[in-house]
């Protein structure tokens, strides 16, 4: 691709990711999809489903307009109690590259706190796992192709309306 | 101090329920732990079928899953004959977990803390150290290992459904179904099934407010905006309610009607947006199977869906007065294609923890839950579509939720007050 050094396509997957979460914590959603080419794939998988080979997703969205619909419904059309999300990512891996393709992986936690009248200010770990990336860099600019989130907290509290 | 809710010989009087019956719910029902222990007695260990797995997740010999009936655990097996079980899992000796995985293929289950094993249908076939040894200790010459097995419930099949029961006495599970919900399951069930995942919500409230939700059709269109948002809604779907001559299970149907009439919604409900469209409507994209949509409950703990292309069971859990487990398992058929595979995963989008046309309902019985608790004169007014408890050609009715209460009332055995 790119002929980047190892070391600046770590450097570029780190960044990526980092944007990508403070997207979501910042509520700049309408941003989301763009971290994302056209033809893409996120997928949000239980780790349940995910380890026995069964295929059902929490979100499963195959095109960066399902991801821009995700955001629409988020907007206009779904209830949930309003609430603030905390990423906090580490353990990131660079597998390899291939075609120009990153493969890339990273944990997760996400920390919710509640600002509901009944909760507000109370905060608790709503969600952790693995993410599963693939990258392509472009110009210099990072892009997925591929995010499946596999979620250990297979669990939901109450639901699951932000994106991981 | 803790409310002892009349009926059965309890001692306490303040709790009765409304002279309306049905129409007027006690929120008490929802947050006092002395009628949940109730329900634990009457309801699931009560003369009740609990559904606990589908035929497809124990298929082979050897196959178990670990579920739970209300609050009690259970193991649901598959033996060596083919033969289904379902045992509570709790060690005959001193009360441990003898099963502690979801689900798997194991010939026995041995309880680790003394090494008591069992057979796949409950029987005690090994105690470690039954003699003692070398002649001391051991249990005494008539210690029998048949009467020491894990505790056995009856279990019974409908169309690869699997239901189980504490009850010697409970009548047939055909009829416990009743001939019209059983026309719906025969519909949904025509063929082998094959299981394609799982989903699962921690929910913040009692499981009887879910209960209220998926037997309520008044809500659909209005807590739930995503088709009205995009301008997809049939604003006046043609349906109905039907119940079983208990009211305890219901079916709620629906289809679009033929020509559109957006006055409802033009008339000032806030539910019709017009403005935005599905940048990708492949989400929506399905293939003709069955008309329209149905949702159907089975008492205590069943629901079935029929959405679109999606198919689920959902099994309601109860953990505690104010919390509730609901776990979705999803479902096709063994001989789908590529394709339709393809579709049923696409739309699976639409429902569950994350879905878009109705991931509000388990956050819906929150806040019920959040402003209902402890208030023991306020009860809630259940009267959209009038008093009655009767199957209706109308989705704008709460009358499957005044089946449900009188149900409930009358096999808790709560008396209607002064």
């Amino acid at each position: 691709m790119s002929g980047m050094s190892a070391i600046e396509t770590r450097f570029a997957v780190e960044d990526l990711l980092h944007a990508y979460v403070a997207c979501l914590d910042h509520d700049e959603l309408e941003d989301w999809p763009n971290f994302f080419v056209e033809e893409c794939l996120y997928q949000v998988i239980p780790h349940e489903n995910a380890s026995q080979d069964l295929p059902i997703s929490l979100i499963y969205c195959d095109s960066r307009g399902m991801l821009q619909d995700r955001v629409t419904a988020y907007r206009k059309a779904n209830y949930y109690a309003p609430h603030l999300y905390r990423h906090v990512v580490s353990g990131v891996r660079v597998l390899g590259e291939d075609n120009g393709v990153i493969t890339a992986r990273a944990n997760y936690v996400v920390l919710q706190t509640h600002l509901d009248p009944v909760d507000y200010g109370s905060t608790e770990v709503y969600s952790a796992g693995e993410y599963r990336d693939k990258v392509i860099i472009n110009d210099g600019v990072a892009r997925l192709k591929e995010k499946i989130v596999v979620v250990d907290t297979s669990r939901i509290s109450s639901l699951l309306a932000t994106p991981l | 101090m803790q409310t002892q809710p009349n009926g059965n010989g309890s001692n306490g009087t303040s709790f009765s329920w409304p002279t309306e019956g049905g129409a007027r719910v006690p929120y008490q029902v929802f947050y006092d732990p002395a009628i949940y222990a109730q329900e634990q007695d009457k309801l699931f260990r009560g003369p009740i079928w609990n559904y606990v797995a589908l035929e497809a997740e124990v298929a082979q010999p050897g196959d178990f899953k670990s579920t739970f009936i209300g609050d009690t655990p259970v193991v649901v097996t598959r033996d060596k004959e083919g033969g289904l079980n379902a045992f509570v899992n709790r060690c005959a000796h001193r009360g441990a977990m003898v099963c502690r995985e979801l689900s798997g293929n194991r010939p026995t289950h041995t309880c680790i803390y003394h090494q008591w094993s069992y057979d796949l249908k409950g029987n005690l076939t090994g105690v470690p150290f039954k003699k003692g040894i070398r002649g001391v200790g051991g249990y005494g010459e008539d210690f029998d290992r048949s009467e020491h097995g894990l505790r056995t419930l009856r279990v019974a099949t409908y169309r690869g459904l699997i239901f189980a029961s504490f009850s010697p006495d409970v009548e047939p599970l055909e009829d416990y179904l009743s001939p019209p919900m059983r026309e719906w399951l025969d519909r949904l069930f025509n063929r082998p099934v094959q299981v394609l995942g799982h989903t699962r919500q921690w929910v913040q409230a009692n499981w009887k407010l879910y209960f209220e939700n998926v037997k309520d059709p008044y809500h659909a269109s209005l807590l739930h905006m995503f088709h009205a948002t995009f301008g997809l809604y049939r604003s006046s779907q043609q349906g109905g309610v039907i119940m079983d001559a208990h009211s305890r299970h219901d079916v709620l149907h629906a289809k679009p009607r033929a020509e559109e009439d957006l006055s409802t919604y033009e008339s000032g409900l806030h539910s019709y947006q017009k403005g935005y469209q599905l940048a990708d409507p492949s989400v929506l994209q399905g293939r003709p199977e069955f008309e329209g949509l149905f949702i159907q409950t089975i008492f205590p703990c069943l629901i079935v869906q029929q959405i679109a292309n999606t198919l689920a069971v959902r099994q309601v859990l109860p953990k505690a007065p104010d919390r509730f487990e609901l776990i979705f398992t999803y479902f096709g058929y063994e001989d789908d294609d590529e394709e339709m595979r393809e579709i049923r995963l696409k739309q699976a989008n639409l429902v569950g923890p994350a879905g878009l046309i109705s991931m509000e309902d388990g956050y819906a019985a929150e806040i019920v839950q959040q402003s209902v608790t402890g208030d023991r004169s306020a009860t809630s007014f259940v009267e959209m579509g009038g008093t009655e408890v009767a199957d209706e050609q109308s989705l704008i009715t709460e009358t499957a939720i005044r089946g449900f209460w009188g149900y409930y009332r009358d096999t808790m055995g709560f008396h209607a007050g002064a």
